[in-house]
């Protein structure tokens, strides 16, 4: 009889098996095991889509440690990052918080998306992401020390030009930071063709498609389109789908609303296919 | 039924509308004709006639006519179509072309019919635009012109295509055009002296057009490699279209459509060609012409710019780098990163420089010229790399010729950096296309005197204000017996406790949670500053913003303060106080202290301009409010009255469309009359006496916002 329930493991407990695929652009690989080991936090700078969280992925299988990400939101709190009491048969009960979890298992903490979260919840990782390496835990009157496995690391796209959006000096002093961005022509169509079922022709022109939309980001686009956004069309052309439908549905649509700029983005797709 | 009006009636009133006192029409005849038609066409005529008229009497006399005729064959619908036509063409290009279109009725019909499955330039500008700018290369720009042909840095396209059937594939040959226009940048066509060449030739014409025959081929098949999506969408309509093509040979033709063919084969072919071929075919719609003495001189003129301008950023670049060490060790040049040739980074449209080997991270307006300059050369001549000396070059070589607004004043009259903006036609019912000229301009201002007078008049006002605006912030509030939270709400856990204890159920209720309110409000101020402001008003407005922003700045609301005023359609003007991202300093303090009356209030124009303005901030309630003292008025006397008003409703109509909402305070007394139709029966707030306006102003604001 097959197994029909889902396997449920305790973040801290979850090590990832298979090794996640990921194509080093630069150094950073050597980059990230170097601060590693000197117990350093890692910031991780770059356009939605190109890469950020499948290299922390790849870096928690490279390093044996489980990996708990956080994606923040503008309600996420200091508490959800912490713990909190909850009432458990009657009882109030601390739990920890993932990232009180992290702290005490020696996992990798990475908090996606970074800015999004409340100021005020950014500035309880400062006492983490120094050389005091602790978590203080007010509520239960705890300090807790950071084994020397735990790693902080975080997410952050500079692209948003909003105010609101953006890290406070004194958060961003303390991290190693690493940049990512669209990887070179040939290795974004290696890429594509290993995540997808495509050939080496459609990949080249998807990437070709990508670079036009990019040639746009500040005329009219907040952003071009990701290299997520490419295997998701080469997904989609896999099965089957016409190449300038899977453009429309999953790149176009996906990077503008306005109607002459998604009109304009058809039209390049279809020149190209 | 009405009756028929005679012929002494029809004159009164063919007399009144085309002055006929002044214009010395004669209008008899006109009323002979026009009395004998039914009621419902005489008034159409009438209508239509007054309207005209309003434009100018001669053509509204050629067009009345005429009309009779013209609505005995045709709908009402079509006349009115091509009476608009005439006016606007008389907006545009005066009374010498109106008075064209009103004589040649059938040749607007045709216009009409083509025009119906036509693509229209500015319907597909919006589309091509962002289209041109995604393909590879220099960042174009379009513009319209008589024929479609290009300058390397702007690409010239007709009004209209309309050599098919169907809109859609009239929009395909545009988008055609645009890629053979966009390729003649990208493939080297304009970087040889063409004109020159041309003129060894006896047949000057017939070398260019034969040059450009064989460019296209060239073209076409780099085209084809690039997008072959498209280039099927060009076979079929070059079927369509009859394209005729030279017979090549077969070794000549593969030499054009290799992919490592450049302009000197086709120049090559060209001296081969030349005698042996008798006729050229035309080139298509899509093809464009070639223009070679204005390219070769646009790109003169873009490469001395360019060369400045590169090599005065590595000026500052090289600045930065030498901050902190010795002046020997100053490298003498930027170098192109190793390993790659010319070829490849014409390919990919990569340029990137190094310098001591170290690779240099370059803004994209940098990476942008250094594009154009290896488009234009097919390299980066090495002395483009060498920084410029300190003021080596002209600044106005470095900056593009930006004209001062202000100079429209003083006599020379340009629309650089204008915004363009219709008006609505009240008598008409259309808009008036690209009707009013729109500039920013800031305020002169010298100190804040005023500022710190009103700030010590009102220092108690003030006081109880920022009380009354604290209260509104939105705060942190905590949230109790909550079903999820930050913390265990102990109140309601020990009711849930006895609860338990009791044998009841207990509540799931148990926590409390921080909830912030946002307010996410932005406010436009739209201030008056026409003449009719002199004196008492003008200070009363003055002190009224001087407060409303101090309580702003308590509240967090995010605001702009923006004075209007003008004369005329041409020389409208806005006047920045303060935009959003400004902070409340001095500077803008001094400013609102030098907010003055100036001239007229064309009203609708500054709306449209500033509810743009509004557009471009996020936020979830937009607000627009203005401060008046009257009607709206210009010193052409049209805007006065029924026009001016209307066109202000429409203004704030697209305003509302745009989910703004719009306010207006005023102190004009007869307010109640025209202002319902403007801002609608409750947007507006007519306050009776002016030296209310500072007190009552942020009570308003508080009224409309919670």
């Amino acid at each position: 009889m097959t197994d029909l329930t889902s396997h449920v493991l305790k973040p801290e407990e979850y090590y990832i098996k298979n090794e996640p695929y990921y194509e080093p652009v630069a150094d950073e690989i050597e980059i990230f095991e170097a601060a590693y080991k000197n117990q350093l936090p890692v910031l991780l700078k770059g356009p939605t889509g190109c890469g950020k969280t499948r290299f922390m992925e790849h870096m928690a299988w490279r390093l044996k440690r489980p990996l708990i990400t956080v994606s923040c939101h503008d309600d996420l709190t200091a508490s959800d990052l912490i713990g909190r009491f909850l009432v458990i048969s009657g009882e109030t009960q601390w739990v920890d918080g993932p990232l009180a979890r992290a702290v005490r298992s020696g996992a990798i903490c990475y908090l996606d998306e970074v800015v999004e979260a409340r100021k005020d919840t950014t500035v309880v990782i400062h006492p983490l992401a120094d050389d005091r390496r602790v978590l203080p835990m007010e509520k239960i009157g705890q300090l807790v020390e950071a084994t020397p496995e735990f790693c902080l690391a975080m997410s952050y796209n500079p692209g948003y030009q909003s105010v609101m959006k953006d890290l406070k000096q004194s958060t961003r002093q303390r991290f190693i930071a690493l940049e990512f961005d669209y990887p070179e022509p040939e290795l974004e169509q290696k890429i594509i063709m290993r995540e997808s079922d495509i050939d080496a022709e459609m990949a080249k022109r998807l990437v070709k498609f990508a670079q036009m939309t990019r040639n746009l980001k500040g005329q009219g686009l907040d952003e071009g389109a990701s290299t997520r956004l490419l295997v998701h069309a080469a997904k989609l052309i896999s099965s089957g789908i016409e190449p300038v439908v899977a453009c429309r549905s999953s790149i176009a649509q996906a990077l503008t609303d306005e109607g002459d700029m998604l009109a304009a983005v058809n039209e390049l797709s279809s020149s190209l296919f | 039924m009405t009756n028929q009006l005679d012929e002494q009636q029809l004159t009164l009133l063919f007399e009144e509308y085309l002055e006929t006192e002044f214009t010395f029409l004669y209008a008899d005849d006109l009323s002979v004709d026009v009395a004998a038609m039914p009621r419902e066409k005489q008034d159409f005529i009438l209508h239509w006639t007054k309207s005209a008229a309003a434009v100018n009497p001669e053509l509204a006399f050629q067009f009345a006519t005429r009309a009779g005729n013209a609505l005995n064959e045709h709908e009402t619908e079509i006349i009115e179509a091509w009476c608009l036509e005439a006016m606007d063409c008389y907006d545009r290009s005066g009374l010498h072309k109106a008075m064209d279109t009103i004589r040649n009725l059938d040749e607007f019909l045709k216009q009409g019919y083509k025009r119906a499955s036509a693509s229209l330039f500015e319907e597909a500008v919006p589309v091509l635009l962002p289209f041109v700018q995604g393909l590879s290369g220099r960042r174009m720009k379009i513009e319209q012109d008589e024929v479609a042909w290009t300058d390397g840095e702007t690409l010239y396209l007709p009004e209209l295509m309309a050599f098919m059937d169907d809109r859609q594939e009239n929009f395909q040959l545009y988008k055609i055009l645009v890629t053979f226009l966009w390729s003649q940048m990208r493939y080297g066509t304009l970087n040889e002296p063409l004109a020159e060449i041309f003129a060894e030739y006896d047949n000057r014409q017939k070398a260019q057009d034969l040059f450009h025959h064989l460019e296209l081929r060239r073209l076409k098949a780099r085209i084809a490699d690039e997008f072959p999506g498209l280039n099927k969408n060009i076979e079929k309509l070059a079927l369509s279209l009859g394209e005729q093509q030279l017979q090549l040979q077969a070794e000549h033709q593969q030499k054009l459509e290799s992919p490592n063919a450049d302009i000197d084969d086709s120049l090559r072919l060209l001296s081969q060609l030349y005698l042996k071929t008798a006729e050229v075919p035309e080139p298509l719609c899509f093809h464009g012409v070639l223009k070679p003495e204005e390219a070769w001189q646009a790109r003169q003129e873009r490469m001395l710019k360019e060369k400045a301008r590169l090599r005065d950023y590595l000026r500052v670049l090289m600045d930065d780098f030498m901050q902190g060490k010795e002046l020997e060790q100053r490298p003498d040049k930027f170098n192109l990163k190793e390993g790659k040739s010319d070829q490849d980074r014409l390919e990919s449209m990569q340029v990137e420089i190094t310098l001591n080997d170290q690779p240099m991270p370059l803004p994209e307006h940098v990476k942008n010229l250094l594009r154009s300059v290896m488009i234009d050369f097919g390299e980066i001549p090495p002395e483009y790399l060498e920084p410029a000396g300190e003021g080596e070059y002209d600044p106005e070589l470095l900056n593009d010729s930006s004209l001062n607004p202000e100079d429209v004043w003083s006599g020379t009259y340009h629309e650089e950096g204008a915004f363009i903006y219709k008006e609505w036609d009240s008598a008409r019912q259309a808009y008036k296309k690209n009707w009013c000229v729109m500039r920013e301009l800031e305020l002169k201002h010298d100190d804040k005197s005023f500022y710190d007078k009103t700030v010590t008049k009102y220092a108690g006002h003030i006081h109880s204000l920022k009380q009354t605006f604290e209260m509104l912030r939105g705060e942190d509030r905590l949230l109790k017996r909550q079903l999820f939270g930050d913390d265990v709400d102990i109140d309601a856990l020990i009711e849930a406790w006895s609860d338990v204890k009791a044998g009841r159920e207990m509540t799931q209720h148990l926590f409390t949670r921080m909830h912030k309110d946002d307010r996410n409000i932005a406010v436009m101020f739209m201030v008056d500053m026409s003449g009719s402001t002199r004196g008492w008003i003008n200070e009363a407005e003055r002190e009224a913003l001087i407060l409303m922003a101090e309580a702003l700045e308590m509240l967090g609301d995010r605001y702009a303060i923006y004075g209007f005023s003008g004369w005329t359609r041409k020389r409208c003007e806005t006047y920045r106080i303060k935009d959003f991202a400004e902070p409340w300093d001095d500077e803008r303090k001094a400013k609102t202290c030098a907010i003055e009356p100036k001239d007229y209030t064309r009203m609708g124009v500054a709306i449209r301009h500033l509810s743009s303005k509004l557009m471009e901030v996020d936020a979830r309630i937009r607000l627009l409010i203005t401060l008046s003292d009257g009607k709206p008025d210009d010193y052409d006397l049209e805007y006065r009255g029924v026009y001016g008003i209307s066109d202000t409703h429409q203004a704030l109509l697209e305003a509302r469309r745009d989910g703004i909402h719009p306010f207006c305070i005023t102190i004009d007394k007869q307010g109640q009359e025209y202002l319902p139709d403007m801002y609608g029966k409750t947007h507006y707030v007519v306050i009776d006496e002016i030296r209310k306006l500072p007190l009552k102003i942020a009570d308003i604001y508080r009224k409309l916002t919670t």
